[in-house]
């Protein structure tokens, strides 16, 4: 958002009132878009194929964005902050492996298993932040160098091998039980999903009322105009990548639930799922916007896609290419739309 | 939230004193003895040339700058200004021409960053307290803002008003504004005094930085004059012509002795542009440029000159216009096109963008034509480019231990040297060069002067831009004159002095503006 003139530098527009340009351009106007293209997809694929407009199928779907839903959460704010994350699928696979040590290894608690694989994650993200903003190396390259370490160390630590939950079967039931199932029977949709509901309501109040929210787009909007401002920044952007670290971390435990193990060679590709949710969504990678509402519905559009192409019996390669290609159009129509 | 000061005292009749400032930075001495001195409810304009020292001053108030010595005495104490975070907390703000501001926060968070008001809930901001306190600021300013506009939806006026507001929240005693009307339409920028004249009411000090001379004349009570770094005088304004301000400003300095301007050039006509606007930073530009002549460029920095020579040189494009080499009319729409046509440009920013500076000194001398030192396959022909280096530095008289040495390693000078014989080996006709003598030790500036004469006499036609005004004066056959994007002038060499040229670099269009879309 630079403009040519020599002079003031802000971008500014003349004073209008809310025409229908202005109109075009807002944030709810992005969200609504971004709703009615799931909407359509999610239509276009019932007629398609009466197996996809099927309760299960939903269900599946729902199930399907968990995890990712929970990655991208940590991710939108890092990317309002125009930074990126690299890291956080293999530390989310290493917060899982964190989990399986905890539990089955040493034996704890099954809430203290879990506080510690979100800690392990929380302590990633933490030193991903520290990196970045004291030894002011890029993030594309710290968090890249995280992506390795934590592959590598889940790895390390796990010898190669899953670690499996079988000693405890409540570890399971977390995500993958029906606490509404119980209540309104025939509606057995798993914990996962009103756990990962859940955290996007959280992130969301952090993002929109928080000092934290509040200084996330300052960073984003004119990072020297904040540090002019008086603001700790280099602490404030830790705090950003270590929340993208927590949910990594949160992340990890779910996936850890649902899979009832703790894969090692997972994570290694998750990240970018997580980051074109958060595209698809909306939020700018020149930083300074987005929404978490955006986030959720960029997961959904993707994990419905990949749905509704497999019923139709697309082959899995060409699933992939099609979710490079939204991501592209998204982006695409983004930079369109705010130019206009 | 605004405290009233008490009435001038004798000890504290000033509100800031500046004394004995010193400065310098590597290589330049900035400020050397400068003096400053502001009253309570006074708008005091600061003036003076490019790199007369006015923002470095104004710098080291603001803690963005240290002094090396002098005394800032505030409000009768003695003051050491070690941050941007103490000058504000000491009541001074600065409103730099390039806002401090956030585009995607509303007004309101803004003006709040950092001290944002909170509920009792942690980490929870209260943005209801955070617009009325904001509603509260414009108030005493009788501003109409809404405190939930978004900022990059606001005019860059506006945008003032808000870095204003900001100051103000922090109860200013000192606000500094750098060139604030230059973006300004002039309803708003009578708007802007309005808002000048309620601050000086309520005893606040006010610097402003212009180059608008008949402005400040409107707006401020007095005007201090700036010149190489030191301080020249102080006057009352509704006493002071415009006539004498300019002539403080630019003073009589001694130049040495450089070689004579070559004789009146052809009159066939090598590069003519008409008409040329690109927005509101070119605005109708015409001028003709003669074979063998040196044409100069005078006007003060954003007038426009570089851009000018960008769009002839096709690095920036423009929206309408047309340029005619020797007579044809031509379209150029990047610097290939230009270098075809036989343009070169020597930019202002010679490490940033005329130099390659990891390569050595014949890979920058070829590289505006490798096409001459080619051969099949697209092989670089090592005996041809080194043959043209050697040629090269030898005509220029460029020392270097060797034609190998990386260029980043030359000074200035030599450089610069280098990049002449970079356009000269892409055999162009046309030569703009931008502040050609820029950090230049006057030893290597005459040898510039020098081979700036004889390319002339080879009958190159050359557009020299420059800040220098001696230098323009020196070197030039006419003088070209831009205010703001627009040509203002264009006089004879031989009858043009410093003064009319400065007059014509501070002439405003008298016509209103209306704002552009």
């Amino acid at each position: 958002m630079k403009s040519e003139t020599q002079t003031a530098k802000a971008v500014s527009h003349t004073d209008e009132p809310k025409t229908a340009r202005t109109l075009f351009r807002s944030d709810a106007m992005q969200r609504i878009m971004a709703f009615s293209a799931l909407i359509v997809l999610a239509i276009g694929f019932s007629i398609a194929s009466p197996y996809f407009r099927t309760f299960d199928n939903f269900v599946g779907i729902l199930l399907a964005t968990a995890v990712n839903g929970v990655l991208g959460l940590g991710v939108t704010f890092i990317i309002i902050t125009s930074g990126i994350d690299l890291s956080v699928g293999t530390v989310m696979t290493f917060s899982a492996v964190m989990t399986g040590v905890f539990i089955t290894n040493w034996h704890l608690p099954i809430p203290i298993g879990i506080l510690g694989g979100i800690l392990a994650g929380s302590l990633a993200g933490f030193i991903n932040g520290t990196v970045i903003s004291r030894m002011k190396i890029p993030p594309f390259i710290a968090t890249l160098g995280m992506l390795n370490i934590a592959r590598g160390l889940s790895l390390v630590i796990s010898d190669l091998h899953p670690i499996y939950f079988n000693d405890t079967p409540a570890f399971r039931e977390m995500a993958m039980g029906s606490v509404v199932g119980k209540i309104i029977p025939g509606f057995e949709v798993p914990n996962a999903v009103f756990i990962m509901f859940g955290a996007a309501i959280i992130a969301h109040l952090i993002l929109s009322r928080t000092i934290l929210g509040r200084y996330t787009f300052a960073i984003g909007s004119n990072e020297e105009a904040t540090r002019l401002s008086g603001v700790n920044v280099a602490a404030w952007k830790t705090a950003v990548y270590a929340l993208g670290g927590f949910f990594a971390g949160m992340g990890g435990v779910l996936i850890a639930s649902r899979l009832n193990s703790a894969q090692p060679a997972l994570g290694f590709g998750y990240e970018l799922d997580a980051i074109a949710a958060v595209v698809i969504g909306g939020t700018s990678l020149s930083g300074g916007e987005g929404s978490i509402l955006g986030t959720i519905i960029g997961a959904f559009i993707m994990s419905t896609l990949t749905n509704g192409l497999r019923i139709l019996s697309v082959p899995q390669e060409w699933q992939i290419v099609v979710t490079g290609g939204i991501v592209i159009l998204a982006v695409f129509l983004d930079i369109l739309r705010r130019r206009r | 939230m605004i405290k009233v000061p008490p009435a001038p005292s004798s000890e504290k009749e000033y509100l800031l004193r500046m004394d004995g400032i010193y400065k310098s930075f590597p290589g330049v001495q900035a400020l050397s003895d400068a003096k400053f001195e502001l009253r309570y409810g006074e708008v005091h304009a600061l003036v003076g040339e490019n790199g007369a020292g006015k923002s470095t001053l104004m710098k080291i108030l603001g803690g963005i700058y240290e002094k090396d010595n002098g005394q800032i005495i505030l409000e009768g104490n003695e003051v050491e200004i070690t941050s941007p975070g103490m000058a504000q907390h000491l009541g001074i703000s600065i409103i730099h021409q390039e806002l401090n501001l956030m585009p995607h926060l509303t007004v309101a968070q803004n003006i709040f960053i950092g001290r944002e008001p909170r509920t009792r809930i942690p980490f929870v901001v209260d943005e209801n307290t955070t617009n009325e306190k904001a509603m509260g600021l414009f108030e005493l300013l009788n501003l109409r803002l809404d405190p939930t506009t978004k900022v990059a939806d606001l005019t860059v006026a506006k945008q003032q008003m808000v870095e204003i507001a900001k100051a103000l929240s922090f109860n200013a005693k000192i606000l500094v504004m750098d060139e604030p009307t230059a973006a300004l339409t002039d309803t708003e920028i009578e708007e802007l005094f309005t808002v000048i004249r309620q601050l000086r009411e309520k005893g606040v000090g006010i610097v402003h930085i212009s180059h608008r001379l008949e402005e400040l004349k409107q707006i401020s009570d007095r005007v201090t004059v700036m010149r190489d770094g030191k301080y020249i005088d102080t006057l009352m304004t509704s006493e002071a012509r415009i006539d004498h301000i300019i002539s403080l400003m630019v003073g009589r300095t001694i130049y040495e002795s450089v070689p004579e301007l070559p004789e009146n050039p052809d009159q066939e006509v090598s590069l003519e542009v008409r008409n040329l606007n690109r927005g509101k930073i070119l605005r109708d530009v015409s001028f003709s440029l003669k074979k063998g002549e040196i044409l100069g460029f005078a006007g003060l920095i954003g007038a426009g000159r570089t851009e000018v020579a960008r769009v002839i040189f096709g690095a920036d494009s423009h929206e309408s216009g047309d340029i005619f080499i020797k007579g044809k009319q031509v379209h150029i729409k990047s610097p290939t096109d230009a270098v075809t046509h036989g343009i070169g440009y020597l930019s202002e920013d010679r490490k940033r963008y005329g130099l390659t500076l990891a390569m050595d000194v014949k890979e920058n001398v070829a590289m505006a034509a490798m096409k001459k030192f080619l051969r099949w396959l697209g092989l670089v022909d090592f005996k041809k480019t080194n043959e043209r280096g050697r040629e090269m530095v030898e005509a220029l008289n460029i020392k270097t231990p060797s034609l190998e040495q990386k260029v980043k390693f030359l000074s200035g000078g030599n450089q610069q040297k280098v990049v002449i014989g970079k356009w000269l080996t892409a055999d162009t006709d046309i030569l703009i060069f931008d502040e050609p003598t820029r950090g230049i030790d006057v030893g290597a500036k005459s040898e510039i002067y020098k081979l700036l004469n004889d390319l002339a006499h080879q009958g190159k036609s050359i557009i020299m831009i420059s800040s220098e005004l001696p230098e323009i004066l020196r070197m030039s056959h006419r003088v070209l004159v831009m205010c703001e994007g627009r040509v203002t002038g264009i006089l004879n060499a031989r009858e043009a002095t410093q003064e009319s040229i400065m007059k014509f670099a501070t002439m405003r269009s008298e016509a209103v503006l209306v704002t552009e879309q």
